[in-house]
């Protein structure tokens, strides 16, 4: 009867990330000396892509309560790893791409075993392991260098049919083959569950402990994707602290742009990636408007520090002032 | 078990286990090192860690602090660099600028250390999220101010002086400050009212807003004094190398949760002693300057580091088994 109100408010936040989203590219696009063409939307989706995969593996892991500061280190790790294996003939790229979202997943899954298992404190715990899988990028490459299968990455960098970008067309495949079946699923379920309060899913008999640790896998495997996707762009592996740390922090921004709630059980992947296009664009905008390129990063922090503290509305809505503690 | 324990001097049943722990450890990696060269163990090398760890030492002072509170304040990266690029941009406007570099630098902390006080404690957004988006737009402010101009950036005379200089004969000035703080931290965590506010919020928010403290207040000194810090010890540490640059303080983020976090203080706030933040600090510095006496490359580093922080959490900081 009146289910579309409770879709609604679902997908509230969902439905105003794309909007803003939309608003964002609308001014990109007319503003841009080029003006809307499938070279405009190739480019900017190539650059939203990486950003999105990211924020999808950070929902993944803040819908459970928890955070994961180690997806730019991922990130890193596994475009260093591909510089390496990406390459040769048809079947070698292929186990190459196979070795590389392996590593992806077993990040992530060391990530979650530490902190389920061993019961540490998410903050902490990644920020550690980070260092881990970065020191390990930074084995990999000491320098920037490598090269990658060349076919592969035009193919999926390029456009199909010349006007749609093959990177949002995979965008839209990883999004139906790891997004789709994991929300539906018990374990994703039960995800949501323990973010939202974990000891009345304990009680109820939800698998918390191995939906959290699917959770945390995953986020590895879509960090590895993003990784992937790197390598395609740059054709070469390049172990960056400033551009690892960077990816976690704009995971962050995009996540909370995309509706998802940072204390867990709320939000969608689907917000998360339009949360990611939109902060990119809005991040460009300086670019189409000749602001001065030094701008960028004070223009990016402010539209983070917006954008988390619009949580803070929520404030106004507290009747009884002891919810402010939660 | 019991018995054994009562057996035991009182000092040794009373101190935390943790804090017990972490002392072992410098004893052992002393130890180690004083297996791979004999200089380990002279009193210039211990005076020299000392001193690159007070660095450390100022800077965790506030990290634990904000770490007691329950939160986390990851905006220590930029708060250093902006501390010791403020200072260091305040020198180049005369005599004036140059007496209140220092002032001027802690100043700029005290404010990013607000900010995100007002985040925390008055808007109710995660300290995590908040103090990571301060940190991103102090970046950004660094890199257009930088980026117009080529800025003063060298230690004036009076930061290099506190920084290397001796006032005793044969103790650092970077100690004795490290030294004053830390007895300055002490003495408010466990003799003023502000300190048991601190404790107190850690255990439990609404508890403490409903035994009358401004709960709100508190947390938002809190990570002003810790902001505050973070850029007093960005300006030490440019005294130190004698010159501020922009990437400065991202070594010392980990280093100073896991100095705080390896001394016993719970992450989720509310237990942890300053003693152990000590023992943190050092082990940190130690295991730092043993791995670089090793040549480790950097990528080692990195990795030993990680690996040393997540088994020490494994060890003790583990949350107890739910439910």
């Amino acid at each position: 009867m009146k289910d579309w109100r409770y879709w609604l408010a679902e997908q509230r936040g969902t439905l105003l990330a794309f909007a803003i989203f939309i608003v964002m590219f609308a001014i990109y696009t007319a503003n841009h000396p080029a003006g809307f063409t499938a070279n405009v939307v190739q480019t900017a989706s190539n650059k939203g892509v990486l950003l999105a995969f990211v924020a999808m593996a950070q929902t993944l892991v803040v819908i459970t309560a928890g955070i994961d500061l180690s997806v730019g280190m991922i990130f890193t790790l596994t475009n260093c790893l591909a510089s390496w294996l990406v390459i040769g003939t048809g079947l070698e790229t292929a186990f190459g791409v196979i070795a590389v979202l392996g590593t992806g997943l077993l990040c992530g899954a060391i990530n979650g075993a530490i902190v389920i298992y061993g019961r540490l404190q998410p903050i902490v715990a990644t920020i550690a392991t980070g260092a881990v899988y970065f020191g390990i990028a930074l084995l990999l490459r000491p320098f920037p260098g490598g090269s990658v299968n060349e076919d592969l990455a035009d193919a999926l960098t390029g456009r199909l049919f010349g006007v749609v970008p093959a990177s949002l067309v995979a965008l839209f495949a990883v999004v139906l083959i790891v997004w789709v079946p994991f929300s539906r699923s018990v374990l994703g379920r039960a995800a949501y569950a323990a973010g939202s309060s974990e000891t009345a899913a304990y009680m109820s008999g939800v698998p918390i402990r191995r939906g959290k640790f699917a959770a945390y896998a995953l986020a590895g495997l879509l960090a590895a994707i993003g990784g992937l996707f790197l390598t395609f762009f740059t054709y070469t592996g390049d172990a960056a602290y400033a551009s690892g740390n960077a990816y976690t922090l704009f995971s962050i921004a995009a996540v909370v742009l995309g509706g998802v709630s940072l204390f867990g059980g709320k939000g969608s992947a689907i917000g998360a990636i339009f949360g990611a296009l939109a902060f990119r664009t809005i991040g460009d905008l300086l670019f189409v408007f000749d602001f001065d390129p030094l701008w960028q990063p004070l223009f990016q922090g402010v539209i983070l520090l917006i954008a988390v503290s619009l949580g803070a509305f929520a404030l106004f809505r507290v009747r009884n002032r002891l919810e402010w503690f939660l | 078990m019991n018995g054994i324990a009562n057996r035991m001097p009182k000092f040794i049943r009373r101190a935390d286990p943790a804090v017990l722990t972490a002392f072992a450890c410098i004893v052992l990696l002393l130890f180690l090192g004083s297996l791979y060269s004999r200089s380990f163990l002279s009193p210039e090398y211990l005076l020299q860690q000392l001193k690159v760890a007070s660095f450390l030492g100022v800077i965790a002072t506030g990290m634990m602090l904000v770490i007691l509170l329950g939160q986390i304040d990851l905006s220590v990266p930029w708060s250093v660099a902006v501390g010791a690029m403020m200072a260091a941009a305040a020198a180049a406007y005369g005599p004036i600028g140059v007496a209140l570099a220092i002032p001027f630098g802690i100043f700029c902390g005290v404010l990013i250390g607000i900010v995100n006080g007002i985040g925390v404690a008055y808007l109710r957004i995660p300290s995590m999220i908040i103090t990571l988006a301060t940190n991103a737009v102090a970046q950004g402010l660094m890199v257009v101010y930088t980026g117009g101009f080529s800025p003063q950036d060298s230690a004036t005379g009076a930061m290099r002086y506190l920084a290397t200089g001796f006032t005793i004969p044969g103790v650092p000035n970077a100690v004795i400050i490290w030294a004053l703080i830390g007895a300055a931290m002490v003495l408010v965590l466990t003799r003023t009212s502000f300190g048991r506010s601190v404790y107190g919020i850690g255990n439990r928010e609404r508890a403490a807003y409903l035994s009358g403290i401004d709960t709100r207040r508190v947390v938002m000194i809190a990570f002003a004094i810790s902001g505050g810090l973070s850029a007093f010890g960005g300006v030490l540490l440019a005294g130190y190398a004698s010159k501020a640059a922009q990437s400065m303080g991202d070594a010392y983020l980990l280093p100073s949760i896991a100095a705080v976090v390896l001394g016993g203080t719970s992450i989720l706030g509310g237990r942890g002693s300053y003693l152990g933040t000590v023992a943190g600090v050092i082990l940190i510095t130690l295991l730092q300057s043993i791995l670089s006496v090793m040549q480790m490359p950097e990528a080692g580093r990195q990795i030993v580091y990680g690996l040393v922080i997540v088994a020490m959490l494994l060890l003790y900081g583990r949350a107890p088994a739910s439910r």
